[in-house]
């Protein structure tokens, strides 16, 4: 579908001058092709891959290795259900079928007005507040079924828009470095001595 | 007040020294006021103010165990860099998501500066000349945290150029992982980190301090170990080893989840709190839930064997538990109960390693995906008698020789120490095999009553393919 944006290239190219070398820019940057589009498209790859210095068939190897990378489209909302150990023990199973009966799809599956994708997920760390889910990535604690189904209305009525954003949003906050602080990375072949502190 | 809203699953009760989680109480721990109000960067001031080599030996002398799992000393470990080559990175461990546990997640989320700080200390000790912090991609609102924390501390001159006007300059880099178990292994790491699938590298080099991030020297640090540098910076390595036991100093993060009254992250004093102080202390857990019977649990995170009730007066301490059969491993316990379906939790957890395996190893990629089916059929009730006898076998292609296991009076089982020998690379491939070896050992019983008691059909002697 479709490349970065002009405004996203900037970004790209600003996060690509943090690292010695360029390729290690490549999942941020998959993580930006995502945010623009909701998932992460062919033109994205192969646009990333011209900005990283890499073949395309590299991005998508990388890509497609991490769990967060979705090559199709997925809701608006992205229900991860835990279901490891801490939270399989209190309840997690019956929370996921739940979901299943609620939402009338299977985990895995998408409502079909696009609004909801739900998943089981493995750990994801909050194990002494079990059970958890994630939507968005953004955490709910202890949840009860009741307590599904009034989340699940909220987030269709947009009443929690403010605190989760549409799939593909991470971090609302980026780190940005600024430049008259900046020490700027270097290739880590061009040096071979220690920095300056140490050797005083 | 134990529990804080604003920090989920944290519990201060009782009268234990905070070397990290002493910001939690405040709401805006997070923030570069609050902090500075706390005596934040005092410790970065008081490394300044010694030379690199001397808050080396500070580290050092403090023997503050790696809390990633492994346990090696982050002192030590900084002394492995090779002296000519150059230049050194700091790489952060932060995507913690090993089963059970559940500390670096509340670091990051309430005290993100003290990170930062941890950070500066060790580049300027060890000489780094650039940190990248490795946040696990599912945890946003430790990213946005984090973020916020290095924009203010960029701007207020604690990071980056010429830090509070000494020679010592250095970047923190924001890195965003993207979901993978696997890449909490530090050479998986650092492979994500150079934009690559993150599997494991090929050892030796055992230590990416001789080779890691781009073939340099590489230190990967797990976050609650860089945490605990600006406490000791700002008391002593005498003040630290003060508390807990010379072999396990300081305090430990330590996630308690499952069947208990009150599961909590507790900051416990290391080496001498016991897991029966743990589960069943009024400062802690306070007991099973429903005054139900302890079954079983996890000491140290998903990939630790299994203790039992037998175990409960250990204390926290490395040796002792590896002699025991098991691991301190991320500081995660997860307690089951009498209630407890055994092989239906083992299965959470085969299932989590198999779906988890990067593939490169293949005793790990295709045992690991056995052993889950095997499990499910297991936890299903249409496993066989030979199904039981195949997962030892799998077992056996993972980890050759005796495998770690607890000591149990009812079954007159000895304990098998720990550690084990293994056919991978990494860790992941043994660890999808402990929860199995575990529960299959020490409760063989609860697997057979489900078993399906079918009799084989014998096979006709003289048969040949056209009686099929």
């Amino acid at each position: 579908m479709s490349r970065l944006n002009d405004a996203n290239q900037v970004l790209a190219k600003e996060i690509i001058g943090r690292y010695p070398k360029a390729r290690s820019a490549t999942i941020p940057l998959l993580h930006v092709a995502q945010q623009q589009d909701g998932y992460v498209t062919m033109d994205a790859i192969a646009h990333i891959a011209e900005l990283v210095g890499a073949t395309s068939a590299e991005v998508l190897g990388t890509c497609t290795f991490y769990e967060m990378f979705k090559m199709q489209p997925v809701g608006k909302y992205l229900i991860n259900i835990c279901t490891t150990m801490s939270c399989a023990l209190l309840g997690a199973e019956q929370l996921v079928e739940h979901a299943e009966q609620r939402l009338g799809i299977k985990a895995g599956g998408t409502t079909p007005d696009g609004l909801f994708t739900l998943e089981r997920a493995e750990c994801q760390a909050a194990c002494t507040e079990a059970p958890c889910l994630q939507a968005n990535y953004r955490y709910r604690y202890r949840v009860s079924p009741e307590q599904l189904d009034q989340f699940l209305d909220d987030l269709a009525d947009g009443a929690l828009d403010a605190e989760i954003p549409p799939h593909g949003v991470v971090a609302r906050v980026r780190q940005s470095i600024p430049v008259d602080r900046a020490v700027g990375a270097v290739p880590p072949d061009s040096v071979n001595e220690p920095p300056v502190w140490m050797s005083a | 007040m134990s529990s804080y809203d604003w920090a989920p699953g944290f519990i201060d009760d009782g009268d234990r020294p905070q070397i990290v989680s002493s910001r939690f109480r405040y709401e805006d721990g997070h923030t570069l006021e609050r902090f500075l109000a706390t005596g934040g960067y005092a410790g970065l001031k008081a490394a300044l103010a010694r030379t690199p080599v001397q808050v080396h030996e500070e580290v050092k002398t403090a023997t503050i165990l790696g809390r990633g799992g492994a346990g090696f000393p982050a002192g030590t470990k900084w002394g492995l860099c090779p002296t000519e080559v150059w230049p050194r990175y700091l790489v952060v461990n932060g995507d913690e998501s090993e089963p059970g546990t559940y500390k670096d997640r509340l670091l990051m989320e309430r005290d993100p500066h003290q990170l930062i700080e941890g950070c500066l200390i060790a580049c300027y000790a060890a000489g780094l000349s650039q940190c990248f912090l490795y946040i696990r991609g599912e945890m946003a609102l430790a990213q946005e945290r984090v973020a916020t924390a290095l924009n203010e501390a960029y701007a207020a001159g604690y990071i980056g150029r010429n830090i509070l006007s000494s020679k010592f300059s250095v970047d923190i880099v924001l890195h965003w992982g993207a979901g993978a178990y696997v890449v909490g292994e530090e050479t998986a790491l650092i492979e994500s980190l150079e934009g690559n699938r993150g599997m494991p590298r090929l050892k030796p080099p055992f230590f990416p301090a001789a080779i890691g991030l781009y073939g340099k020297p590489t230190i990967v640090n797990n976050v609650e170990t860089l945490a605990n540098l600006p406490w000791l910076l700002t008391h002593s390595a005498a003040e630290y080893t003060a508390i807990g036991t010379a072999t396990s100093p300081g305090t430990r993060m330590v996630a308690v989840s499952g069947h208990v009254n009150r599961p909590g992250v507790f900051e416990i004093i290391n080496g001498t709190t016991t897991f029966r102080e743990l589960l069943y202390g009024d400062e802690f857990c306070q007991g099973i839930r429903n005054d139900n019977e302890l079954k079983a649990f996890v000491p140290g995170g998903g990939s630790a064997p299994w203790f039992l009730p037998d175990q409960l007066d250990l204390p926290f301490e490395a040796k002792l538990v590896g002699a025991a059969g098991s691991m301190l491993g991320s500081g995660a316990v997860m307690v089951m109960d009498e209630t407890t379906d055994i092989p239906a939790a083992a299965f959470t957890l085969t299932r989590f390693y198999a779906h988890e395996s990067c593939g490169k190893c293949v005793p790990c990629r295709e045992g690991g995906t056995w052993l889950e089916r095997i499990m499910k059929r297991l936890a299903d009730g249409v496993g066989t008698e030979s199904d039981l006898d195949q997962l030892f076998e799998i077992g056996q292609t993972i980890c050759p020789g005796p495998f770690p296991h607890a000591a149990s009076a009812r079954l007159g089982l000895e304990a098998a120490p720990f550690p084990f020998k293994m056919t991978t690379i990494c860790f992941v491939g043994p660890s999808a095999y402990t929860s199995v070896h575990s529960a299959v050992t020490l409760f063989r019983s609860e697997f057979e009553a489900r078993l399906i008691k079918r009799k084989l059909i014998p096979v006709s002697v003289g048969a040949t393919d056209d009686n099929h």
